[in-house]
């Protein structure tokens, strides 16, 4: 779970929570990205991919814990610059992978089953990551903060009062070229191309000579990525990671991709940014008890109003 | 004279087995007594859950939470701090009415919600439940749950002829009892089955637009469909509370692992046929709660002494998550499938 960041300096706290919500949101937007773009092309929900999160926080974990064996303990400097760099290269692409094998395993072989088939199977592949990490990590949250500080606790600059820590700007740093990159990915590419009119219409794509495979396949690695990206961010931001930490946050993470709208990337970044600020305000008038009851209350009540989501297009059920 | 149906078989051979298994010398082979009562507990949830999910095909994964929230009832209306202090009987029908009702109030929201929202949404009124359950402190116990729950009393029975005061509570006495209520709940949901509701929901499982089509009220059903399956679980939550004479500790016992294991045991077991969903928790849960806990004795003494790779109860989520996969791959209507399209 988040520390609070207000330690009793009320004046700022409404700018320290704001601050911390927009970092906290970006994160949330990656890993909710990761939903929306499975589901805008396949229409799955993929329970696991809160877990495949979890699954790069430990190995982000378990690499750092590598260079602290072969470089002994690790202070903010050259070396930890050059490990966030590596961590930033190989955990992106282990999750990315890690997913393309589960779709290539699970998902694929039920494509044309009906809907609730796949749900089921992705809550089984849940379970199965969940296990894999509690067997990896084990059970008790895990620290390397006192041996490895890859990020320095230090402020980078100051906004009025309100000091931006080098943890928090680090999220944004790597969040925001990412997203800029996957717009691009999307409207500008072939593959873009691809994936958006296999989301338009599979069958329809398949007969223009897109590879539909390829590209589902594509997609997964994509979502799997930014979550092995969220999943290092959220390593050297928290600093302490769980086994059961993928449940929680992919929880808020597909919350936040139904409430911009499910399927809709710029929705996605919003949702995510939202559900950054309501969890972070939350944290900081609550002491966090209520926040799971207000995000998931915030949820029911757009649903009711608005089931689409915030950017979502209304369309309507196929007969 | 008709034969009985395949199902109509695996369930009377069920319930045969269950009503001998008491009497069999359980103790002799290690095996706790009240997990079997839990047992029959968590098959009147999942009777409740397949309502919802294999009657009429809403994925539901809140499940626990009505659980839960029948269990907490029960806790307030028979626990000796609150005045109310009702006879168990009393408190199982508050508890089963008082759930449905708040199925009642979660459902009408969310009739309009596709499947997959309906699960995300169920899924945070969940988390919700165990939030609400955990910080009103002053009436459901929270952490510290409510303690020394009355044990309900067997009637007509002079006190001391069975355990203390003629409790239902002791071993055979309260897993009759639950084998009553879950005999009661089978041939209950059986008859909702084959009446006008019960053919509506199916029809709208089938075809929602068709069967809005022909006339039935989708939504109504829908939520008649959530509100029954609700009280049902809040019956098992009654039970399970007197069960473990305290309302156990939320977030271990309501969370979203418990209606997801839930879920795997009616798949396992086949969706919608009563009999599946029953053979699927007693194997599923059986093997959890018993079979892997022999099995785990018999290595740890046998090779790997105590080597954690050789504990079956660390695999537990994987093996329920890979019935999930396994069944949904190779046989999606379970191992028990409902026979569609004969007459009973």
């Amino acid at each position: 779970m988040l520390p609070l960041l207000a330690d009793g300096n009320s004046g700022n706290l409404f700018w320290e929570l704001l601050v911390n919500g927009l970092v906290m949101g970006s994160l949330f937007a990656l890993i909710a990205l990761g939903y929306s773009l499975v589901y805008g092309i396949i229409e799955l929900v993929n329970f696991a991919h809160g877990d495949l999160f979890m699954l790069g926080a430990a190995m982000t974990y378990t690499l750092t814990a590598l260079a602290v064996s072969w470089f002994g303990v690790v202070t903010p400097g050259g070396m930890s610059f050059a490990i966030v760099l590596g961590l930033l290269l190989i955990v992106p692409f282990f999750c990315g992978g890690v997913n393309v094998v589960i779709d290539r395993v699970v998902y694929r072989p039920l494509r044309q089953s009906p809907r609730l088939v796949p749900l089921v199977s992705a809550l089984g592949v849940s379970f199965v990551l969940v296990n894999i990490g509690q067997l990896w990590i084990g059970t008790a949250p895990v620290s390397l903060e006192n041996k490895a500080q890859l990020v320095s606790d230090a402020s980078l600059t100051q906004i009025g009062e309100v000091p931006i820590k080098w943890k928090d700007a680090v999220v944004l740093i790597t969040v925001v070229p990412v997203m800029i990159g996957l717009t691009w990915l999307v409207k500008f590419t072939r593959m873009g191309k691809a994936m958006r009119a296999t989301a338009q219409n599979l069958l329809a794509a398949q007969l223009m000579g897109i590879g539909v495979q390829r590209v589902i396949a594509s997609t997964f690695f994509i979502g799997g990525y930014l979550a092995g990206l969220a999943a290092v961010v959220y390593t050297l931001k928290i600093g302490r990671i769980e086994y059961q930490m993928g449940f929680q946050n992919g929880l808020y993470a597909f919350t936040a991709a139904i409430v911009g709208g499910i399927g809709n990337i710029p929705g996605a970044v919003l949702g995510g940014l939202l559900l950054g600020f309501i969890y972070s305000f939350g944290w900081g008038y609550s002491q966090g008890n209520w926040v799971d009851a207000l995000i998931f209350g915030v949820l029911i009540v757009l649903l009711i109003f608005r089931p689409t989501g915030l950017l979502g297009s209304r369309s309507r059920e196929k007969v | 004279m008709t034969l009985p149906s395949r199902s109509a078989i695996a369930g009377g051979v069920l319930f045969a087995l269950l009503a001998v298994l008491p009497q069999l010398p359980l103790a002799d082979w290690a095996i706790p007594a009240n997990l079997l009562t839990e047992l029959l507990i968590l098959s009147i949830l999942a009777l409740g859950l397949n309502v919802i999910l294999g009657t009429t095909g809403l994925l539901h994964l809140g499940i626990a939470a009505f659980y839960g929230i029948g269990c907490c009832i029960a806790g307030i209306l028979t626990t000796s701090i609150f005045p109310f202090q009702t006879n168990f009987l009393v408190a199982m029908m508050v508890s089963a009415f008082g759930t449905a009702l708040v199925g009642l109030i979660l459902g009408a929201p969310v009739l309009r919600l596709r499947g997959d929202y309906l699960a995300l949404v169920t899924l945070g009124f969940g988390q919700i439940v165990i939030t609400v359950l955990l910080e009103f402190e002053n009436i459901t116990g929270g952490k510290k749950t409510l303690q020394g729950l009355f044990p309900p009393l067997l009637p007509f029975v002079s006190e001391g002829t069975l355990g203390r005061r003629g409790e239902w509570q002791s071993f055979p006495h309260f897993y009759y009892l639950c084998l009553g209520l879950l005999a009661i709940v089978y041939l209950g949901l059986g008859n909702l089955e084959r009446s006008r509701l019960g053919r509506g929901l199916v029809a709208v499982r089938e075809d929602e637009l068709a069967a809005g089509a022909m006339g039935l009220n989708p939504a109504r059903l829908k939520l008649s469909a959530l509100a029954i399956g609700a009280g049902v679980a809040g019956l098992a939550g009654s039970l399970f509370a007197m069960h473990n004479t305290n309302t156990t500790e939320p977030q271990n016992s309501f969370n979203f692992n418990w209606s997801i294991i839930i879920l795997a045991a009616i798949i396992l077991g086949g969706l919608s046929s009563r009999a599946g969903v029953l053979w699927g928790v007693v194997l599923l849960m059986g093997f959890d709660k018993i079979v892997s806990r022999i099995i785990d004795d018999s290595l740890q003494a046998a090779a790997a002494d105590g080597n954690a790779a050789f504990r079956l109860s660390n695999y537990r989520l994987m093996i329920f998550g890979l019935v999930l996969i396994v069944m949904m791959r190779f046989r999606p209507n379970g191992l028990l499938p409902e026979r569609r399209g004969t007459s009973k």
